[in-house]
């Protein structure tokens, strides 16, 4: 089933939650919604299940418009980032809640609840409580318990935040392929770009309640819409720089920006792996600050000549940092930058 | 807990004040209570507890309290649910005079019973043209019982029912279920043993009520004379062992509901 | 939901922490459905709460201020209220050293007592004051364990002494109560470190223990005086409201009731009233800031 909002606007008092946000989702499609806490996303989402009422704008679930409708009556399956578990009911009367609102008969509503058991993963835990569940468990049923009466939708509210890093991987892996087998239309939310990325083919980036850009990983990391989603989907510098000739200027560091006007003010992202630099006597136009280990690769931040500091990564042992210490002069060569005029 | 007070006169002077001050106020008093119930033997204790006034005064206590209680726990939770839920004009006056008749002398309570109901006030006398009177009824007992004990559901109820995740109700709501639906299956769960708690509260304080009741009750044998007024007319005719006897019998039934508030009440979060 | 649970969400972002305030909150049932129960609310504290309270305050203003004034200010009540400030003066004194003493020795000591004790206080809230009074008569009373006990000389039943042990009875629990609930709160850290900088225990008890139960003695102290203004069977049984000397605020007002003096009951209740006003709002005020902090 497809999911259209259209022009949906939501305010809390004097906040603007949602700001004239458009978006279609393809029937069966898996898609994220991503972006800085306060972003709008969770709200997006209620609004869809008709946990919350937009100001204005549109939501069809289908050829069905369902803003009159209430949460009860729009067939949602909705999974709660701290799971929302009904913690004085067992796993099965968990998950065959919705079946039995629905007066589904006692053996039908045994059979599914059993089928879903099976396909999480769970069986054998059909009579624990939720207490008694570790987190990832836990985050199953409520997937369980939302799929069982077979909703038109699945939304999902940040569902592996609460999560341990490591489960979380796991949990990742599995709800992708569960996703490949059911082809419920499906809508996450989340701030973990990566998260985003490895799970959904399509991405929207919100910022303060816009829409910032929507696509899939790869349009969006190749060509990012915005300043604001250059940066926020990878590690980057975002710097100020100056166009004049074809060039921006940033201190002594001067980028090809061969189809811009000039312009006195313009914003350069860098992505900390399009930045390169070597020790030279001749050519420097940085100082070292600090070279710092990160696991598999390496940190270090510059100060430009004239400029601002900025940062870049690198392989542990790649050889153009033989001899990059702290104070030694160093020469910049950046691959690929992206450039946003200043409107 | 690890032991603070290290130096040990210190804290040995204390243990032996503490116990000697709470021995002294409320061993002794109990124990001489027990003591005077049982002076003449088991066969007087019993004779003067299963004297007609006597029993009736008891079963007077226990239903009057009973209802009074119920309907603490009906209104009291429903209180609860608007001072939490929901805002409308008067909500924090509201909140704040649920508190009052802790802190009000329930001789005071009773006698603004008396002042609404009685024969001179105009409800008493709207009530009496109709033929209901209420003041010297057991429905005047049943209204001061409410009046005394309006806090202790409600404040019992409010804490946790704020603390409620109220994404379990969305996911009810979410599954198609209804508001009486997810009242009934997701919230009355979670809230039951605060009720429970409250309500034995009330239910116990109910017993033992004397000061409220005294001035509206109009006190007649088998109709409305209750254990703690019953007590006390025995203490003024003289029978001290009888009103000791029928005090230990109040006490005991007061005891089972206190004890049971408090294992419920330590029992269940916040 | 348990406390640790509640504190592991904090972290985690929430988007809606901040939206996810009082509008998005309420109005989760129907309007309809919330206009009839705050209806019913309204109308249940209307009638069980709010009207007889006005029923008072109604005859008050039937009766005259002034009328009222004479009635309060006769000799007869002004020596019963007299009685009765003693009581409370008694009360937070003695509960008040106690009640410390107690709360410590319950939630620091590992004492082998603290739990009889601690239920002992329980049982005193349910005992009915009428039994209270009860009880300490057959104590101090002719053929009781302590008959022909004095103090000062008084003998105790139908005297002072016996109102002062019975509203000592009645408000037994509660600084010892408040003070308990906020040397838990406070933890042992405070004191742990007072004693590592060689502070000696009564030094700790005072510059550390006393400041942080503050509230709670404050609060505690309040309940234990408006207790025993109002306190009425326990000192009606023992002290036998013997005008002029064991006759106290309430049983002024039960005697007034009795012998048809309208002025007298209403407008001693409504003094008692208002004390209790007074120091329910004083408490809410402490509890305001506290739970702010």
């Amino acid at each position: 089933m497809s999911i259209e909002v259209e022009h949906l606007t939501k305010r809390f008092g004097s906040f603007l939650a949602v700001d004239d946000v458009s978006f279609r989702v393809a029937p069966g499609e898996l898609v994220a919604l991503l972006g800085p806490s306060g972003g709008g996303k969770s709200t997006i989402l209620r609004i869809i299940a008709g946990l919350e009422r937009a100001d204005s704008g549109t939501v069809s679930i289908g050829e069905d418009r369902v803003e009159h409708l209430d949460a009860r009556d729009r067939r949602v399956g909705f999974v709660f980032q701290h799971y929302a578990l009904f913690r004085h009911m067992n796993v099965r009367e968990n998950i065959g809640f919705g079946l039995r609102v629905a007066d589904v008969k006692e053996k039908e509503r045994r059979a599914r609840v059993d089928e879903l058991l099976a396909l999480m993963g769970l069986d054998g835990f059909a009579e624990r409580m939720p207490a008694q569940l570790s987190g990832g468990q836990r985050q199953r049923v409520a997937l369980a318990r939302a799929l069982a009466p077979r909703p038109r939708l699945l939304l999902l509210d940040e569902p592996f935040a609460a999560i341990d890093a490591k489960v979380r991987q796991e949990l990742r892996t599995w709800l992708r392929a569960l996703h490949d087998e059911t082809h419920v239309t499906s809508v996450f939310v989340t701030h973990d770009q990566e998260e985003a990325f490895a799970l959904a083919e399509r991405v929207m980036i919100l910022n303060h309640g816009r829409l910032e850009q929507a696509g899939s990983p790869t349009e969006i990391v190749d060509s990012p819409a915005t300043e604001f989603v250059a940066q926020f989907v990878a590690d980057a510098n975002s710097l100020s720089a100056e166009i004049r000739g074809g060039r921006a200027i940033i201190g002594a560091l001067s980028i090809p920006a061969p189809d811009f006007p000039d312009c006195r003010s313009a914003r350069v992202v860098i992505r900390a792996y399009e930045l390169k630099l070597w020790r030279s006597d001749t050519e420097a136009i940085a100082d070292v600050r600090r070279v710092s280990a990160l696991g598999d690769r390496v940190r270090v931040d510059v100060n430009i000549d004239g400029g601002p500091a900025m940062f870049g990564h690198f392989p542990r042992r790649s050889g153009l940092l033989e001899g990059v210490t702290p104070g030694s002069r160093v020469a910049l060569e950046v691959t690929s930058a992206l450039i946003y005029p200043v409107k | 807990m690890t032991v603070q007070v290290r130096a040990s006169p210190l804290r040995l002077t204390l243990r032996a004040a503490v116990t000697a001050y709470v021995g002294l106020l409320a061993v002794l008093p109990l124990a001489a209570l027990a003591r005077a119930g049982f002076a003449s033997g088991l066969g007087s204790f019993w004779a003067s507890v299963s004297s007609p006034t006597a029993v009736d005064a008891l079963w007077i206590s226990v239903w009057t309290a009973l209802v009074a209680t119920v309907a603490n726990v009906v209104f009291g939770t429903a209180t609860a649910w608007a001072l939490v839920r929901y805002d409308f004009p008067g909500r924090r006056i509201l909140d704040s005079l649920v508190d009052v008749p802790f802190a009000m002398p329930t001789l005071v309570a009773g006698l603004m019973i008396a002042e609404l109901i009685g024969p001179a006030s105009p409800a008493g006398r709207w009530l009496d043209a109709r033929g209901v009177p209420i003041i010297f009824t057991a429905s005047a007992i049943i209204l001061a019982l409410m009046f005394v004990t309006v806090p202790f559901v409600v404040r019992a109820v409010q804490p946790v029912l704020a603390a409620i995740d109220p994404a379990e109700e969305e996911a009810g709501r979410t599954l198609g279920a209804g508001p009486i639906r997810i009242f009934a299956t997701v919230v009355l769960p979670a809230l039951a043993p605060s009720i429970l708690s409250g309500a034995l509260q009330s239910f116990s304080r109910s017993l033992a009520e004397f000061g409220s009741i005294v001035v509206v009750s109009g006190n007649i044998p088998h109709r409305t004379l209750t254990a703690p007024v019953f007590i006390f007319g025995q203490v003024e005719s003289g029978d001290l062992s009888g009103a000791a006897a029928t005090s230990l019998v109040l006490l005991i039934l007061a005891l089972l509901f206190a004890v049971s508030a408090r294992a419920i009440h330590t029992r269940s979060p916040g | 939901m348990t406390v640790t649970e509640r504190a592991e969400r904090s972290p985690t972002p929430d988007p809606l922490g901040m939206t996810r305030a009082a509008p998005a909150v309420r109005h989760r049932e129907p309007r309809s459905m919330q206009r009839v129960l705050t209806g019913v609310v309204i109308l249940y504290l209307g009638v069980v709460l709010i009207a007889p309270i006005a029923a008072l305050l109604l005859a008050a203003v039937r009766l005259g201020i002034p009328s009222l004034l004479e009635a309060v200010t006769s000799d007869y009540a002004l020596s019963s209220l007299n009685v009765s400030l003693a009581l409370a003066a008694f009360a937070l004194l003695f509960n008040g050293v106690f009640g410390i003493a107690t709360a410590l020795v319950l939630v620091r000591d590992r004492y082998f007592l603290a739990r009889p004790i601690g239920a002992l206080l329980d049982i005193s809230l349910a005992v009915s004051p009428v039994m209270a009074g009860l009880a300490m008569l057959l104590l101090f009373g002719r053929g009781g364990w302590l008959d022909g006990f004095s103090i000062f000389g008084f003998r105790v039943p139908f005297a002072f002494p016996a109102l002062v042990l019975a509203t000592l009875f009645v408000t037994l629990p509660y600084v010892a109560a408040e003070c308990g609930h906020m040397l838990q709160e406070v933890g042992t850290e405070e004191e742990a470190a007072a004693s590592t900088l060689g502070a000696s225990a009564w030094r700790t008890f005072r510059s550390v223990t006393l400041p942080n139960v503050k509230g709670g003695l404050i609060v505690g102290g309040i309940l234990t005086v408006t207790r025993a203004l109002g306190e009425f069977g326990a000192v009606l049984v023992i002290g036998g409201a013997i005008a002029g000397k064991t006759e106290t605020a309430t049983t002024y007002i039960y005697a007034a009731t009795e012998e048809r003096q309208h002025a007298g009951a209403v407008g001693m209740a409504i003094l008692l009233a208002s004390v209790s006003l007074v120091s329910l709002a004083i408490v809410a005020l402490f509890q305001r800031t506290r739970g702010s902090k």
